[in-house]
């Protein structure tokens, strides 16, 4: 630590920032093949999602009744569904809707349970008490049904998706985030921070909430695999996204179904996508634990 | 005791006696420890415990102790990081227990903090600069942009850094770098209290010197007034007008610091000072130490009446009964001993 910051004294401070977060970056890749390669995986998926209206051969909401069920050919690659949709395509516009709620979902789900943990946290006493039996009550339903639970109550539009997959991640988030907080809390320039008379707001989210960075970046990655997989698994159930956009849940299911032993490629490829996202994002999120994980401990 | 051989180690002080700035009134500050929900009864550490002074204006007074003796939380109290669970404070003339929320906002700008250690006491996410510029801009102190940068390059100039340093984040600076800006971040609110909380305790010798000077400089030329917490006894003596001494959450001596150091009436205070070293190994070998037997006894269950008394070379029967008040004994000398020369009789609580 002490070579590398001697070295950025005489830079200036924004040089020193960049490339510090290019040699973290450099040793991340060097040190954690397989949480590179997740990286990789993850950012061929957002490239794929944006550059969806160029890439893909077809309209994925095209029919094509000449080419019912056409298994994998050079015209179309992955086949076609029971309407004659290009299966390619519609996996690559699916990206777009795993990748919009499972961001959506995990950034919000992850940002509210910081900052409730961290207030938690910084509050203490009867406060946290009550905030934490809350996310208790929370955290005991198991993801998919408090989810479940929450589409059947506010509607199944995208906007009410991403709100009901958040919920059972904000407790989650907020156990972990308070506890790093608790110790947050008992650094001096907390105490400074009081003493200056800045409201509490204001300590809490500029003064605690950049401190417990290691730990909410580590509860993101792990929600983004987590909330794509949620997203399937409700658009499966006919709870999430909503014929006739394309989301690889929503893939496996109706037609898909009926059509398995004659039209396997319907319900294989969306499935291999949904696997292959799911594990990239585990695979980076896990190794960013680990790379950060040190700095956790030393607050 | 030599003592008359130490006073050369004191710096002249011309301390205005100025009027009360600060009366702290029979403060007491109780922690509950584990009990609760199965847990059983819960204990209660004293940590203060009716401790009672006053600092005027100008002056610094200099809060000794054992770690644990409460010096801290008497600081914390003052600085309101910590509700008092009985007595008063009084800052200005207002007792600061009785403000509202907003009005304690306004009473902080003017009492202020310089923590222990540099390293955990600033922010390590913020730039030395947003660090500073941030107070100027929540009280509206400065409320102009353009002008902020001017008063932030400014407050680094006072304490001694470069204006450049503003664009470096904590962990660029050295210790005694970053204590200076702990220092500009209290200077920043153009405070009329200091609490420092052990300011150079953390720091290398050659660096707390400096610190020390900065800290005197500091005070002639804002007119600041100081509570110099420390455990330091050479540093508080250099430093401090007045000394209080702290002995488990009670207050067991205050006068000024030549009397302290010279005719010291709590034996405890005679014990400490016997503890300082001379830096001249004849008077060293020549002089006679007080040393304590013993440890200082958990503040969980302090020993009935004196609670110095276990430990005392003086201690009398009377000692385990009586709990002694800090009274006046001499003009301007307080001390809490039944068995100092000049102790009102029959005045201490059965």
């Amino acid at each position: 630590m002490s070579a590398t910051t001697e070295g950025v004294l005489v830079e200036p401070a924004s040089a020193a920032r960049r490339r510090r977060w290019l040699d973290l970056t450099l040793s991340f890749c060097r040190r954690r093949p397989l949480g590179a390669i997740g990286a990789g995986v993850v950012i061929f998926m957002i490239l794929v999602a944006v550059l969806a209206p160029w890439i893909s051969p077809y309209d994925p909401l095209a029919i094509d009744f000449a080419a019912m069920l056409a298994a994998p050919s050079a015209q179309h690659w992955l086949g076609t569904d029971a309407f004659g949709r290009d299966v390619l395509s519609r996996i690559i516009y699916g990206s777009q809707t795993a990748l919009i709620v499972g961001f959506g979902a995990a950034f919000i789900g992850s940002t509210v349970g910081a900052v409730i943990g961290v207030a938690s946290a910084y509050f203490g006493g009867r406060i946290d008490l009550v905030i934490q039996r809350f996310m208790d009550i929370l955290i005991s339903f198991p993801l998919i049904i408090l989810a479940l639970a929450m589409v059947a109550v506010l509607g199944n539009n995208l906007p009410n998706l991403i709100a009901a997959m958040t919920v059972p991640m904000i407790p989650r988030c907020a156990l972990v985030i308070r506890s790093s907080a608790l110790s947050v809390r008992e650094m001096p320039y907390v105490d400074a921070a009081r003493a200056l008379g800045y409201r509490h707001t204001r300590i809490i989210l500029r003064h605690m909430l950049p401190n417990v960075m290691a730990p909410y970046l580590i509860m993101l990655t792990a929600f983004l695999g987590q909330a794509i997989l949620l997203e399937a698994s409700l658009s499966f159930l006919g709870l999430g996204v909503q014929e006739p956009t394309a989301a690889w849940g929503l893939m496996l299911r109706g037609a898909a179904v009926e059509f398995a032993e004659t039209a396997p490629w319907m319900a294989l490829f969306p499935g291999l996508a949904i696997s292959l996202a799911v594990f990239a994002f585990n695979l980076f999120g896990d190794s960013l634990r680990d790379a950060l994980d040190p700095k956790l401990r030393t607050g | 005791m030599s003592t008359a051989e130490m006073v050369a180690g004191e710096a002249p002080r011309t301390a205005p006696a100025g009027d009360v700035i600060l009366e702290v009134r029979n403060l007491v500050k109780h922690f509950q420890v584990g009990g609760g929900f199965l847990g059983g009864p819960p204990q209660v550490v004293k940590a203060v415990d009716d401790v009672s002074f006053t600092i005027r204006r100008g002056e610094t007074l200099g809060l000794v102790g054992e770690s644990g003796c409460g010096k801290t939380t008497t600081g914390r109290c003052i600085l309101l990081l910590e509700r008092p669970t009985s007595g008063q404070v009084i800052f200005e003339g207002r007792d600061l227990m009785t403000l509202s929320p907003a009005e304690v906002r306004r009473v902080r700008r003017k009492i202020q903090v310089i923590f222990q250690d540099p390293y955990s006491s600033l922010n390590p996410r913020i730039t030395i600069g947003q660090m500073l510029d941030e107070p100027l801009a929540v009280h509206g102190i400065v409320p102009e942009r353009k002008a902020r940068q001017d008063r932030v390059r400014e407050l680094l100039t006072v304490v001694g850094l470069l204006p450049s340093m503003a664009s470096r984040y904590p962990h660029e600076l050295s210790g005694g770098q970053r204590q200076r800006v702990g220092i500009a971040r209290a200077l920043a609110m153009e405070p009329s209290l200091i609490v420092c909380d052990e300011p150079v305790s953390a720091l290398d010798v050659s660096i707390q010197a400096q610190i020390i000077t900065l800290l005197e400089d500091l005070q002639e030329r804002f007119n600041l007034t100081y509570l110099f917490v420390a455990h330091d006894l050479s540093v508080v003596r250099h430093i401090s007008d007045r000394v209080a001494v702290m002995y488990l959450g009670k207050m067991a001596e205050i006068t000024d610091r030549t009397t302290l150091y010279a005719e010291p009436l709590h034996p405890y205070t005679k014990a400490l000072l016997s503890a300082v070293p001379i830096p001249d190994p004849e008077v060293e070998a020549e002089r006679q130490r007080t040393v304590l037997g013993g440890e200082v006894p958990s503040a969980l269950r302090p020993p009935p009446g004196c609670v110095f008394h276990p430990r005392c070379p003086i201690a009398i029967d009377e000692c385990k009964r009586v709990v002694p008040e800090c009274l006046e004994i001499r003009p301007g000398h307080r001390a809490a001993c039944i068995r100092a020369p000049g102790y009102p009789a029959g005045a201490a609580n059965a």
